[in-house]
């Protein structure tokens, strides 16, 4: 069973997004979606000073079997990315993806946009039924 | 629901992520697609490959009829256990599939087709079966493993036991019947070892002891990106039904000698041959980070564009490798079209990795 932390939210494409203490957003990709994905040997990640929408593709990431669109949870502007880490060792992605595997962050230009995503019980149900 | 290997249940019980390959419910990984690869490139890895067909062409006339099938030429196999590997053509000259041929004797031959074109496989070789009298048994009741790596022969030898003794030093691409197991030394990794046939009800007792003896499982994730290093083709993606072997980087796989011998395809072959190859297919080292996968757009600057046909993240050279056809005029530098972006690649001479070295 992977591992769904309670105190983020989600989408049902397998994106999680953790609100920080000063509004920012960080986001990277659910356990379930590494799982699946398997060995991570490339990500791209979006540019600082982007412009995401919510919902357009924002990354990429590639197992050795296959490339995947990541989704952006929330609208706003990147002020950060994880390339330096990732670059070098996108299997973190797969061992810690709550973690030091994190993909970017936004300042979200519409926090209502939060509202919409999924909690960690909704996920889980998704999940689930993804496994059916 | 797919078909399933008599070890469907064994990969299903360790934990395998199973996916659909050619109408086949087949294991990709069991945790980890690069620790396996490593561990055929390092020690010793084994494959389910029951998936594949296994044939017995037997009759009097089976030399001659494999002479006209096949566009290698079956009269090179002069010590018995030998083993050939062919394509078979239609009368375009495209690949039907391929396969690798063990000989017997001049009235016995087994072959070995891929688990995708099987159906098709079955009626083709039916089809001119009946003009040389020869018999075609599909051998469903048997299975086979791919036991693979530096240490795979003396893993397996293990677990076969005493008999093991007549194969341990067989030289590549040979075949021995043993008192159960026909053991078999080729294989899709560019690595050591053996490909093993056995009865389908022994299997997964074989298949358990073999992970006992510390022989890795693997999935076709491994299986691709191993084969791939090995530059070896994968049909249906790397070749197919409306592309020559002189397009597909296996001429040395058709024997035009002796002039004499006709076989399905020839005469188109020698007219393509004739006219001059248009395409050809080459081996690429992606120069700028990313990944290079089938169908990507291959541009050729001053020459014209080609397709990538196969392509992954080589865990052993720790980059991005793959096969692409592109025009004959092609040098050595070419672009590859990823997400929009025009990155550089290196065409190269492969196999990319041979028994566990980087030749690249």
């Amino acid at each position: 069973m992977s591992s769904i932390p309670s105190n983020l939210k989600y989408l049902d494409s397998h994106e999680w997004a953790r609100v920080e203490s000063d509004g920012t957003v960080t986001i990277g990709i659910s356990d379930h979606a590494q799982g699946a994905l398997g060995d991570l040997v490339f990500v791209e990640v979006p540019e600082v000073g982007r412009a995401l929408t919510k919902g357009g593709a924002a990354a990429v990431v590639e197992s050795v079997k296959a490339a995947s669109d990541v989704y952006s949870p929330l609208s706003g502007e990147v002020i950060a990315n994880n390339s330096n880490a990732l670059s070098a060792t996108p299997e973190l992605v797969n061992s810690d993806p709550y973690g030091q595997g994190w993909l970017f962050k936004v300042k979200p230009s519409n926090s209502s946009e939060l509202g919409s995503l999924l909690d960690a019980k909704a996920y889980e149900k998704v999940v689930e039924e993804a496994g059916h | 629901m797919g078909f399933k290997t008599p070890l469907y249940e064994t990969h299903v019980a360790a934990g395998a992520r199973m996916v659909d390959f050619g109408g086949w419910d087949m294991p990709v990984h069991y945790g980890s697609q690069i620790e396996e690869h490593h561990a055929v490139r390092r020690d010793a890895g084994m494959f389910d490959v029951s998936h594949m067909l296994i044939a017995d062409v037997s009759g009097a006339r089976a030399r001659d009829y494999l002479r006209y099938l096949l566009a290698n030429d079956v009269a090179k196999l002069k010590d018995p256990g030998k083993a050939l590997y062919s394509c078979m053509l239609n009368e375009r000259g495209g690949v039907v599939d391929d396969l690798i041929t063990y000989f017997g004797d001049a009235e016995h031959f087994r072959v070995v087709v891929n688990a995708g074109t099987r159906d098709k496989d079955t009626a083709w070789l039916k089809r001119w079966a009946e003009s040389f009298k020869v018999d075609i048994q599909p051998r469903t009741d048997l299975a086979m493993v791919a036991v693979q790596g530096p240490n795979a022969r003396a893993k397996a030898a293990k677990v076969i036991g005493t008999s093991a003794a007549a194969v341990l030093g067989m030289k590549p691409f040979f075949s021995k019947q043993l008192d159960r197991h026909f053991v078999a030394t080729t294989g899709y990794t560019g690595e050591d070892g053996w490909e093993i046939i056995l009865p389908a009800t022994e299997i997964a007792a074989f298949w358990a002891a073999l992970r006992d003896a510390g022989v890795q499982q693997c999935g076709l994730g491994a299986r691709d990106t191993l084969r791939l290093e090995a530059g070896m083709n994968l049909y249906g993606n790397d070749m197919d039904e409306n592309l020559t072997p002189l397009e597909s980087g296996i001429t040395w796989t058709v024997a035009f000698d002796p002039p004499e011998r006709d076989f399905i395809g020839r005469a188109a072959l020698e007219a393509q041959r004739k006219a001059g190859v248009p395409r050809k297919l080459v081996g690429l080292v992606l120069e700028d980070r990313g990944v290079l996968r089938s169908h990507q757009k291959v541009v050729v600057p001053g020459v014209g564009e080609g397709e990538m046909t196969s392509g992954t993240f080589s865990p052993t050279l720790e980059r991005s490798i793959g096969f692409a056809r592109v025009p004959a005029a092609t040098g050595e530098q070419v672009q590859v079209d990823i997400r929009g972006k025009l990155l550089a690649a290196r065409v190269v001479k492969y196999p990319f990795v041979r028994n566990g070295k980087a030749l690249i």
